[in-house]
């Protein structure tokens, strides 16, 4: 469990609720090419210590997250170990 | 320099392709058929004597100087309403001619004040001009009879005045009124001897329907309606041609100067945006360039909590590059970032953009197109290619169906709202998509077809009911997409359409749109010809934003009305530069013409142009970088002309978010709400003081000419300069011109621009390259520029932002015609006289239900905060909905509005907040809040 400050807490539910409106919007399509968009949408368009944030947030039970996001960030957390 | 003379041919140009050839006073001239004899003649270097003629108007045919004798035709005609016509043979000058237009002339003398030397018009009047033309020597009717030479001035109008003795009944001024601008302000009234020019119902310019356009003040030939300005200083000497700081319109006008005073500002006839009309702001609210708020030495202060000091350029600059250095050293590169300004030229956002990305060395760029319009540049990007709109102005003349949502262009974008009621009038069907009763919906001579007063946050419920509609009733173009389009995301999109939850009957409950209007506009947007989008920030400035642009763009594909004139998808821009400043590459995540900063191809063209290493991975947009102020990872900022703290939402965030910045640079024109936060302030140049471009809503690349000295003593792309200089890195442009050439370089869509082509051509439609020389006026023709044109799903996703119990009530917000944005500019110029104040339009239900009266104080309170206005009770706005503009900092709008965003862009959700209004003892609180932090600034002023 990776301590967080109430401003990073605040922070991250904020990142958490856009995550999962960039979520809604990709939900319509099939779960690899949502999951596969949401992550790309996050890596072209957040900062990386926005995905950071986001990641810290995963590594912590991830609360709010909802599916597909999780699926992304997962995603985006696997390719960013391997790299 | 001298007085640029523009040509008045008399009529307006005739549009056809059909020649006719006829002699006039023996020569042989060749026009287009409809031409009037009276522009025939002034194409070949013939004037003939004119006074109710202008080409901005119609002939009238009342003034009897123009008049012309032709071979085998009785009498004497007027030249201005007789068309051309093959093998006429006129005569300008005849014994008969000169006789006849003396004594009309004479006749109108016989009523005028003369009073030529001392008369304000003197040198510049219409009328003194014709009377030697007509060789007019004496008036044989003494002033003694009845006349008009001692009715009152009318002087309520803050910029001209009305002096009905000068006036001679052309009418030119009321045909402005109706033909140009559309307002139908004027009249003649009374009959005969006793017809006056008369604003509104007999009453005071002021007081009536007027919106000083100054239409009527170009128009008039005398001094009877003219400017203060102009009676103050006298006639101008030299003229330069510049473009409108304000909207996104971009009107050119010719600022008219005496030495480096401004005697007045007169829009340019040959401005391909405006053609010769201009608004309220653009013609006369150009005072606050010498207010003396200006603030023309830079500021510095050690804490926020001491009083500003003046100091050199020099310090200012050393010790905003100094601190710079020292946030990065002790908190990392990506510490410190900057804005772009969408006032400033395109020379000036691009220099900010290449100061954080080569000399800070991180993306932390942004613009105020975050808060406006960067869904139009997400959406329209991911559907067709390219960020921005895909017409010019001059397409709407070739529209039979206009459909307008979430805009408001009389008030916002004037000078193409009296375009569009122009084409209304001219028999085009009007849709409007608004919750509010906007002007366009019914006022003189313009009614729309239908209006869908939509709850707001609903705009995709009802976009999606329409391609419903359009799916389902068979009405889908199905050859241009199968041509144009990518099939599978069409099927992908029809079958989302046809669903039955996106019925209107479905969404009825939702949105609050009877579900036979919505069948009734997807129709006639379908088949009523060809049919034109234009938008506003109703539709970006939402949590599905981006969502709904791309439901516009899926419902032009689909019906085919894109890829040719009088169709397509539309922007209408809130800033003067606001597509200018995205194009040369102020967000975070793209270069300069869209191009993703991930692309090695374009970063390594970049990285050798400007010779350092560049950043792979996006940068903070402005709400992250207040959210990574206060998480301690965003430290300092250099912002160009934008005022955050007033004009983004959730203001108490932005506030707490600057507060634990260590270094705020403000460059600016005057102290503002962010300037509290400020620990340096540089003066801001205004675009009469600088050179460079604009790029307007038609991606209209027009030059910004200096006419005069910076009064703070640099131009804003100096001021970068110098800053880049002063943390090592070697920027140097003699010139704006330089910095153009650059952007071509290194700019596909800009690869034919220079200086010299836009001096010569006037303007440029970007793309210019060397597959379009000199610009492009319609995009996406033949095809679409990502190739084939994308449908996207776009699911109706509602607002998290509820209402409930305790905040029953939805507010949007926006602006009005006399004020502009957050007012810096327009609060200090006499254009408070029509707007003092912002004001909580609310319907008379839930007003009567809360027990508010007309004008009385009210408690505006949301989730995020409270203010205190006062309340107009209107059925303007539905039941249910409350509106206010955001134009003077003691109302503190954003106070109210919350942090809820575009999920695609990050651009705030202005336009639906939950609200509740209650009766307020007074104006305690925010108001007395707002008046104390202006005098502070004031105080704080050296």
């Amino acid at each position: 469990m990776i301590e967080v400050t109430s401003h990073q807490a605040a922070y991250q539910r904020k990142l958490v609720h856009q995550a999962n409106q960039i979520g809604k919007f990709f939900a319509h399509q099939p779960q690899p090419e949502a999951v596969a968009n949401i992550a790309d949408h996050l890596r072209k368009f957040w900062d990386p210590r926005m995905r950071t944030q986001i990641l810290f947030h995963l590594e912590n039970g991830g609360e709010g997250l909802d599916e597909l996001p999780r699926h992304a960030i997962e995603k985006i957390a696997s390719e960013t170990t391997q790299d | 320099m001298a007085l640029i003379q523009e040509v008045d041919y008399g009529t307006p140009e005739a549009h056809s392709a059909v020649t006719v050839t006829l002699t006039i006073d023996g020569q042989s001239v060749t026009v287009a058929e409809g031409t009037s004899v009276l522009r025939a003649a002034t194409a070949a270097g013939i004037q003939i004597p004119r006074l109710c003629a202008t080409d901005m108007l119609a002939s009238f045919g009342s003034c009897r100087l123009c008049l012309v004798e032709i071979e085998g035709r009785a009498g004497t005609p007027a030249s201005c309403t007789t068309p051309a016509a093959n093998g006429m043979v006129v005569h300008t000058q005849t014994e008969r001619l000169i006789r006849l237009r003396r004594a009309v002339m004479e006749l109108y003398i016989s009523d005028h004040p003369l009073d030529c030397l001392t008369c304000a018009a003197n040198g510049n009047c219409e009328l003194q001009t014709m009377a030697g033309a007509v060789g007019l020597r004496e008036v044989r009717y003494g002033t003694e009879g009845a006349n008009h030479l001692r009715l009152p001035k009318d002087t309520s109008n803050p910029y001209f005045q009305f002096d009905p003795a000068k006036c001679i009944l052309c009418s030119r001024c009321v045909r402005a009124c109706q033909e140009v601008q559309g307002t139908f302000a004027l009249t003649i009234a009374g009959r005969g001897f006793g017809s006056v020019v008369s604003p509104g119902m007999e009453e005071p310019f002021l007081a009536s329907e007027c919106v000083s356009c100054g239409a009527c003040v170009q128009a008039c030939p005398t001094a009877t309606l003219i400017e203060y300005s102009v009676l103050a200083l006298g006639q101008p000497e030299h003229s330069v041609v510049t473009t409108c700081a304000y909207c996104g319109v971009g009107c050119a006008f010719k600022a008219e100067m005496r030495g480096q005073q401004v005697v007045r500002m007169v829009p340019y006839k040959d401005g391909k945006a405006n053609h010769g009309h201009s608004c309220v702001k653009g013609r006369f609210a150009w005072g606050y360039a010498t207010h003396p708020d200006r603030v023309l030495k830079p500021l510095m202060r050690a804490t926020t909590a001491d009083p500003w000091k003046e100091v050199s350029w020099d310090e200012a600059i050393a010790r905003a590059a100094s601190e710079f250095r020292r946030i990065q050293a002790q908190y990392g590169k990506g510490a410190i970032g900057g804005i772009t300004s969408s006032r400033c030229t395109n020379e000036e956002a691009y220099l900010v953009q290449k100061l954080v990305r080569a000399v800070f060395g991180n993306n932390n760029t942004d613009t105020c197109a975050r808060v406006c319009h960067s869904p139009t540049g997400y959406a329209l990007s991911s559907t067709f290619g390219t960020s921005a709109g895909t017409q010019d102005f001059d397409s709407i003349e070739q529209c039979d169906v206009i459909l307008l949502v979430g805009a408001n262009p009389t008030d916002a974008h004037p000078v193409f709202g009296s375009r569009m009621k122009k084409r209304i009038r001219e028999g085009a069907q009007l849709i409007v998509i608004d919750p509010r009763r906007i002007d366009l919906v019914r006022s003189p001579h313009v009614q729309a077809a239908v209006h869908l007063a939509l709850r707001p946050g609903t705009n995709a419920a009802v976009l999606d009911a329409i391609a419903h509609v359009i799916v389902t009733e068979e009405l889908v173009d199905e050859a241009f997409v199968r041509e144009r389009c990518e099939i599978d995301s069409f099927a992908r999109w029809a079958a989302f359409a046809a669903e039955e939850r996106n019925a209107p009957e479905a969404v009825e409950a939702i949105t609050g749109v009877p579900a036979d209007l919505i069948r009734y506009a997807a129709r006639l947007y379908a088949t009523g010809g060809n049919a034109a989008i234009y938008y506003g920030l109703g539709v970006t400035e939402h949590s599905q934003g981006s969502t709904a642009v791309m439901a516009l763009a899926n419902l032009a594909m689909a019906t085919g009305n894109i890829g040719r004139p009088g169709v397509g998808v539309n922007p209408l821009r809130g800033q003067n530069n606001v597509q200018g400043s995205c194009d040369m590459g102020s967000f975070p995540h793209e270069f300069p013409g869209y191009r993703h900063i991930s692309r090695t191809d374009v970063r390594e063209m970049f990285e050798k142009d400007w010779g350092v290493a560049l950043d792979p991975e996006p940068g903070l947009r402005i709400p992250n970088m207040i959210d990574c102020a206060l998480e301690g990872s965003f430290k300092g900022i250099y912002i160009q002309g934008e005022d955050i703290a007033q004009s983004d939402p959730d203001g108490q965030h932005i506030a707490a978010g600057l507060s634990a910045m260590e270094c705020v640079v403000i460059q600016d024109l005057f102290l503002n709400e962010t300037s509290r936060y400020a620990h340096i302030f540089l003066p801001g140049s205004t675009f009469l003081e600088k050179d460079g471009t604009f790029t307007n809503a038609e991606r209209r690349i027009q030059r910004v000419r200096r006419v005069m000295t910076p009064r703070g003593g640099y131009q804003d792309w100096e001021v970068t300069q110098l800053l880049a200089q002063a943390m090592g890195y070697p920027m140097r442009y003699p010139h704006p011109a330089e910095i153009m050439d650059e952007i071509a370089r290194l700019t596909p869509a800009f690869t034919g621009v220079s200086y010299a082509k836009l001096d010569s051509l006037g303007s440029i439609q970007w793309p210019c390259n060397e597959a379009n020389p000199e610009g492009t006026r319609v995009m996406h023709v033949p095809g679409f520029v990502r190739g084939k044109g994308r449908f996207f799903v776009t699911e109706y996703i509602p607002t998290d932002e509820r209402t409930g119990p305790r905040f029953p009530l939805l507010l949007t917000t926006g602006r009005i015609l006399s004020q502009y944005n957050v007012g810096t500019q327009t609060r200090r110029t006499s254009n408070v006289q029509w707007h003092a104040e912002d004001r909580l339009e609310i319907h008379p239900h839930d007003a009567e239900q809360r027990g508010v009266r007309e004008g009385a104080w009210v408690r505006l309170e949301s989730r995020s905060g409270a203010t205190t206005l006062r309340a107009h009770i209107t059925e303007r706005v539905a039941a249910g909905v409350v509106y206010t503009t955001f134009h003077h900092p003691e109302t503190m709008a954003n106070v109210v509005t919350t942090d809820y965003t575009d999920w695609a862009t990050d651009c705030p959700e202005y336009k639906v907040t939950a609200v509740q209004v209650s009766p307020a003892a007074g104006s305690a609180g925010t108001l007395n809040a707002g008046r104390i932090l202006e005098k502070h600034i004031r105080s704080q002023q050296p």
